[in-house]
């Protein structure tokens, strides 16, 4: 698996507060996506209807996952493909090194999958003298630049255009140009060829059709397409809980996905792959494969977090987080950032090294209000926090703090007066201007901000006094 | 071995052992059904009205609709399309609809009947279905449509007929079942729109990796 950086979290958050191209770039992320889904959103009044049918219906998949699994492999055979199980992240690795070294392959092209990132397929096989070929553009980028995703759907929108110029110019040998239309036209140009080179396509799957064993991919660049065409050997990874009954039912999950993502009414390409080249055909691959991770997601059925695993990856949740549009998806130091990256990272590297993430939100709710599937996000949070802390790994100072404030909390009496003493304090030291611009302990929130001062009675004094005021 | 363990996995989790054989029927019952879920308002129209939601939506997602009255227009009309930009070659699929024309009506443009090659400035293929819900195409890979055509040359020509627009994924799906139920095709393309990618700062260009435009010939047979 790839590397963990997220026990860092707090360290590279303070970076990327810092990182002026960073900030620049989530400015421009922060009112982009979310305003073009409520703009689409609006176009479909049956949305939240949709969003209802859609949570039921993966919970009926995943109730049934082992039966619609079977017969996803049943027909995936029936159509003269090969569906492989996979285990665990070297398990996926492994078969797809297989694959790849019995075709002897030398390179191979890859259209955009998370999963391929979770399993850390690209250094498998590049280890092993094959060399992988992101073709998504923010992909290529990041390839050519060593970098690392930083967003499900948008892997380098943490990079502005004078870096992706930079990045281009170094690698491609040509004249420098900001001009976007050009660099994008570049990177096709580069990677027309190696499309066409390529001996192995790998791509991932958005969803598994049962009913027909296909399996089927939405982008809007065309790069997926390429990849899964143009190689002799068409090799599909995926995650199990992918899995769909119809294409009726995959065309439910289509209605919500691009919206969701991009806010576009539906993403330019959605296609299917079943089976590889008919006898008659000139063009397609020749072997198609199928290659099912598990990687520690049937552990999350039937216990706390079994509704994460209705994710259908659109990436709405980090989309709409105010923590992810404040610190960007490296800061969490995994595959998977924002909202759904902090409950699956726990999951898949252990709490131990995950722990900061969960703690990392301010329970806001958005992104549960906007998840397409209504995963309670933040409820799930909660779930690591409480794991965090029953099984001793939150640190000393919160622990004792969190007890001491729960002494006092059994104490009303004493929580009163305690609090009515900070009030009276805290009003002493913003009686200039009702401000506060200095405060023992709270100084990352007085470096950036000042506090405002309390009002002049606590919550409890106010609430007396009236409920006097209303029997009198 | 992985499949084992991850079904023992799956199990464990669902707290039940394996399925029995009426469980398992009832279901793949709802595979059978094929029923459909919630469908949007939008694309419950007659058809005529589907077909000026097909024209709008695919409008909107940046594809260009070019209207033609008989099929024998269409050589005329391509090489028309494809003068404005200069290009003067074309490769086409092989089926009875493109095959039948007199293509050398289209006197000024050399025309290919193979697979896509890079390079290839321009092809035409016919689709499947249009739908009206977003101005999506559906196109399916045969031996007369090879699905290079529809992703590897820079402008991707389509011919549509009025009588093939739908309102909804869901009937394009039966209406694939009812034609090629036995012999399912390898791929099934949505294409809506022309290529494009928000990947450099943000800001959507179109043509990232497959066709830079997108020209529907939209044949009025009603």
């Amino acid at each position: 698996m790839v590397e963990i950086h997220s026990p860092e979290f707090k360290e590279n958050a303070r970076i990327a507060l810092k990182d002026v191209n960073l900030q620049k770039a989530l400015d421009q992320f922060k009112v982009g996506l979310p305003a073009n889904r409520l703009k689409a959103v609006a176009n479909l009044p049956e949305f939240d209807a949709l969003r209802d049918q859609a949570r039921d219906l993966k919970n009926h998949i995943l109730e049934n996952l082992d039966i619609y699994l079977d017969e996803f492999e049943r027909k995936v055979n029936e159509q003269g493909g090969q569906v492989h199980w996979a285990s665990t992240a070297d398990d996926a690795c492994r078969i797809i090194h297989e694959i790849c070294e019995k075709v002897g392959a030398k390179t191979v092209t890859k259209g955009k999958s998370m999963i391929s990132e979770e399993v850390g397929l690209n250094d498998y096989l590049e280890k092993r003298g094959i060399q992988p070929i992101e073709t998504d553009l923010g992909e290529y980028i990041l390839q050519l630049r060593k970098d690392q995703p930083s967003h499900i759907i948008a892997p380098a929108i943490h990079l502005t255009v004078p870096q992706v110029a930079d990045t281009f110019h170094e690698h491609h040998k040509r004249p420098r140009t900001e001009n976007g239309e050009e660099l994008m036209t570049e990177a096709r140009e580069m990677l027309r060829k190696k499309f066409v080179a390529a001996d192995v396509g790998i791509t991932g799957a958005n969803f598994l059709v049962a009913e027909t064993g296909s399996t089927i991919i939405v982008t809007n660049e065309g790069n997926g397409d390429l990849t899964q065409l143009l190689p002799d050997t068409h090799i599909a990874i995926s995650s199990i809980e992918k899995v769909v009954p119809t294409l009726e039912d995959m065309s439910l999950f289509l209605r919500l996905l691009a919206r969701s993502a991009t806010g576009q009414e539906y993403s330019v390409y959605n296609s299917l792959s079943t089976g590889g080249r008919r006898d008659d055909e000139q063009d397609g691959p020749k072997n198609f494969h199928v290659v099912l991770v598990d990687n520690g997601r049937s552990n999350m059925l039937g216990g706390d977090f079994h509704e994460m695993l209705r994710c259908i990856r659109c990436g709405s949740c980090m989309n709409n987080c105010p923590v992810y549009g404040s610190i960007g998806g490296k800061a969490y130091g995994w595959v998977y950032p924002g909202p759904m990256g902090s409950v699956l990272t726990p999951q898949m590297v252990g709490i131990d090294k995950a722990g900061l993430l969960p703690n990392a939100s301010t329970a806001c709710g958005r992104c549960e209000e906007v998840c397409p599937v209504r995963i309670p996000l933040p409820k799930l949070m909660r779930h690591w926090r409480e794991r965090e802390f029953e099984q001793h790994l939150t640190p000393s100072s919160v622990r004792t703090g969190i007890r001491s404030w729960g002494w006092l909390a059994r104490h009303p009496w004493l929580y009163r007066q305690a609090w009515s003493l900070g009030n009276k304090m805290m009003r002493f030291m913003g009686r200039k201007n009702g401000r506060i611009a200095k405060l023992p302990l709270a100084s990352g929130w007085t470096d950036w901000r000042d506090m405002p001062a309390p009002s002049n009675k606590t919550f409890m004094q106010a609430y007396k006094e009236k409920k006097q005021g209303v029997k009198g | 071995m992985s499949r084992e363990q991850v079904f023992a996995n799956i199990r464990r989790g669902l707290k039940r052992g394996e399925p029995t054989s009426q469980q398992r029927e009832a279901t793949l019952a709802r595979i059978q059904r094929k029923e459909n879920n919630l469908i949007p308002a939008r694309a419950q129209l007659p058809q005529t009205e589907q077909i000026e939601l097909f024209r709008e939506m695919a409008t909107n997602a940046a594809a260009e609709i070019i209207d033609i009255n008989s099929i024998n227009e269409l050589p005329t009309a391509v090489q028309s399309w494809l003068e404005q930009k200069g290009i003067n070659q074309l490769v086409r699929g092989s089926s009875p609809d493109l095959e039948q024309l007199d293509w050398s009506q289209a006197e000024n443009l050399s025309v290919d009947t193979r697979v896509a090659q890079v390079g290839d400035r321009a092809s035409l293929t016919i689709c499947f279905a249009g739908i009206a819900e977003t101005g999506t195409l559906m196109l399916h890979s045969q031996a007369e449509s090879p699905t290079s055509l529809n992703f590897l040359p820079d402008n991707h020509l389509v011919l549509l007929r009025k009588s093939q627009v739908v309102g909804i994924y869901e009937d394009a799906w039966k209406k694939l079942r009812e034609t090629r139920g036995n012999h399912w095709p390898r791929t099934v393309n949505m294409i809506t729109g022309p290529s494009r990618s928000g990947d450099i700062g943000q800001t959507l260009y179109m043509g990232a990796h497959g066709p830079c435009d997108l020209a529907i010939f939209m044949l009025d047979d009603l």
